[in-house]
């Protein structure tokens, strides 16, 4: 006998997405999905935008790793709530997740979640978590010829960074080939150089979303 | 292995169809695919092969059409296939702004069963 579906394949993930959505936007909290290779710095990424906004906003960060919590516990050395997912091999965070997650923060007191998607440039980016923005960091030791080979996810991004920039002049990276390609794939994407980790270009990429944050507000009020 | 994750939300719609018709047996799964995807259809034979074993899916053929990308221009109204990270410029006009129209499809179509 013949059974006529016709429904996307990842409708539960895409249902529980919507689900977290309408939590974030009932408890006025804006959440940024971060993705990333392994080793983009992620991690350094989001200590650094924590120094740069905790003044203005109150920020929960849920980490997402198939193994281990050592980035929860970085973060909460720096006073921040963390949760630590590990997927268990899973390559990628789905909504479900992301909603046991949330059910263990205290949504109401915070205005803003980074969550770290798990270190991938292929599989994130078809999982809708219910999240405001996605945003990717690609870092200058992984070459400017990514975003060929990973096109997708330049796409599904809203904002890239491009972490490392301060070993700009000992790797082989075409930064103009790099931008060009970029604004090809997405031309509304802004690209913010930084270094994560000396603290270079993060004001301009925080202001980004803070001004992000306040947009949201504005169209929920 | 983004694939195993997809593999997985066919077969939970496939079961949930299945039993909704009484069937107690699912012999074929048709699903379509946009390449945009970035899912390799490989991999996602190997992800269902390993996703059926003890369910009522065991055995089952997993029938995959891949999609072609396409996008139609908005400022001259061309539409054109391409590849993966050549579709953002209208080939006719040189225009910007392209509305994708195929190539992201995640889609399960139906099933046969027993």
């Amino acid at each position: 006998m013949r059974v006529d579906i016709e429904q996307k394949i990842l409708a539960a993930n895409d249902e529980l997405a919507q689900a977290n959505r309408a939590r974030f936007a009932e408890a006025g909290v804006f959440v940024v999905d971060l993705m990333a290779s392994p080793g983009a710095g992620k991690t350094s990424t989001i200590l650094a935008t924590i120094e740069a906004l905790r003044d203005r906003y109150t920020i929960a960060v849920i980490e997402g790793d198939i193994a281990s919590k050592v980035d929860a516990e970085k973060v909460r050395a720096h006073g921040i709530p963390a949760v630590q997912i590990n997927t268990g091999g899973a390559c990628h965070l789905e909504s479900a997740m992301v909603a046991r997650a949330v059910d263990t923060l205290e949504l109401e007191t915070l205005d803003l979640i980074i969550i770290e998607n798990v270190g991938n440039l292929v599989c994130p980016t078809d999982f809708d978590l219910g999240e405001h923005a996605k945003v990717m960091i690609l870092s200058v030791p992984e070459g400017h010829d990514k975003p060929y080979k990973y096109p997708n996810i330049f796409q599904v991004s809203e904002a890239v960074i491009l972490n490392k920039y301060d070993t700009l002049a000992v790797f082989d990276f075409d930064e103009a080939e790099f931008r060009s390609v970029v604004s090809d794939l997405n031309p509304h994407a802004p690209i913010f150089p930084m270094s994560a980790t000396t603290g270079d270009g993060v004001e301009a990429w925080a202001e980004w979303l803070a001004a992000r944050i306040e947009g949201a507000r504005r169209t929920s009020s | 292995m983004h694939e195993a994750g997809i593999a997985a939300g066919i077969l939970t719609s496939a079961i949930d169809a299945a039993g909704k018709a009484g069937g107690s047996r699912i012999t074929t799964v048709d699903v379509t695919i946009g390449v945009l995807t970035e899912v390799l259809e490989d991999a996602l034979q190997f992800a269902w092969d390993a996703a059926i074993v003890d369910t009522i899916a065991e055995g089952s053929t997993l029938a995959v059409t891949m999609i072609p990308a396409r996008s139609r221009c908005l400022d001259c109204g061309h539409e054109f296939g391409h590849g993966r990270y050549d579709g953002t410029r209208c080939p006719s006009c040189e225009g910007y702004v392209v509305e994708l129209v195929t190539g992201r499809e995640l889609v399960i179509d139906g099933i046969d069963i027993d």
